[in-house]
């Protein structure tokens, strides 16, 4: 079972990253960017024998304690078989 | 006066820390994260600059969980003294121990310069020998100190004398080289007894540096 963290700044939370993607996008001509979001992704592999919801709430403590910053990171979390 | 420096994998600023503190008549030790508890006597903790755990995740992230920051956090809500230089700011930030949180630089650029700083607060131990806008020249080194922190959240820091050094230029008047919150350099917690700063002062703390103001900021814990 595998489980992908997107993590990505909160809405509000300005994203210099963004910015300087949406930036150079204009620069080479893509004139249709309203905005642009730079987060990353943790895929976890995790062992056999859990359940859906067991991984998804072992993975949501991961993110609180670690792998997203609350204060200014949202995150969201995906089980794939 | 007892310092503590602790060292994490990737710090390296426990020197420069040492060399500054020493200066201004303090004994030091240098502490390294594996221990489970801080040496005994100590007047002050300093976490110091670097790349803890090579800025993996995000930076300060991982160095949160080392054993010794057990320690520092009791510590520190015992009333203890704690200073954290850049990366150590960082870390404060991650535990919880100071508000607010790190965003790369608005820029994206690593920034290595000497920067114009000015005292926002001088009611607490840490500047209280520095006056209300009082403007140091100090180091910046860092490609995370786009200091972030909700709006109301602030304007509690402000009520509270929380917010203690912005970046401006040699009159003081408003420069932002990262995109900070309000061009916030450095803050303490609501008890006045954890601090952060993303500038150096121990890479200012003797005239072939280019700067001894930073002896003027450390020499604040002496008293």
């Amino acid at each position: 079972m595998k489980a992908i963290v997107n993590i990505y700044l909160k809405e509000g939370v300005l994203d210099p990253q963004g910015k300087a993607v949406k930036h150079a996008l204009e620069s080479l001509g893509f004139k249709d960017v309203e905005e642009v979001r730079v987060g990353k992704q943790i895929i976890l592999t995790l062992k056999d024998g859990l359940s859906q919801e067991e991984a998804r709430k072992e993975v949501e403590e991961m993110c609180e304690k670690l792998l997203a910053n609350t204060v200014i990171e949202d995150y969201s979390i995906e089980i794939v078989q | 006066m007892k310092v503590a420096i602790i060292r994490f994998p990737g710090t390296n600023c426990e020197f420069d820390t040492q060399y500054a503190f020493e200066r201004i008549g303090a004994k030091t030790n240098i502490v390294w994260h594996k221990k489970n508890e801080l040496p005994s006597d100590v007047d002050l903790v300093v976490l110091p600059g670097g790349f803890s755990y090579g800025d993996y995740l995000r930076s300060g992230a991982i160095a949160r969980f080392s054993p010794i920051m057990q320690a520092v956090s009791e510590y520190a809500k015992k009333g203890g003294y704690v200073l954290g230089i850049c990366n150590g700011f960082q870390i404060l930030l991650e535990s919880h121990l100071l508000p607010g949180a790190m965003k790369r630089n608005e820029n994206l650029h690593f920034i290595s310069k000497f920067q114009y700083i000015k005292v926002v607060s001088n009611d607490n131990k840490f500047l209280s020998q520095l006056n209300p806008g009082e403007v140091l020249n100090i180091p910046i080194a860092h490609a995370e100190g786009n200091y972030f922190i909700a709006p109301d959240k602030l304007k509690a820091m402000y009520d509270n004398e929380q917010v203690l050094l912005q970046y401006c230029d040699a009159n003081g008047e408003y420069d932002n080289p990262n995109g900070s919150v309000d061009a916030i350099a450095g803050i303490c917690n609501e008890t006045k007894n954890v601090f952060g700063l993303m500038p150096h002062p121990e890479r200012a703390c003797e005239q072939i540096l280019g700067s001894e103001d930073g002896i003027k900021m450390i020499k604040g814990f002496m008293y």
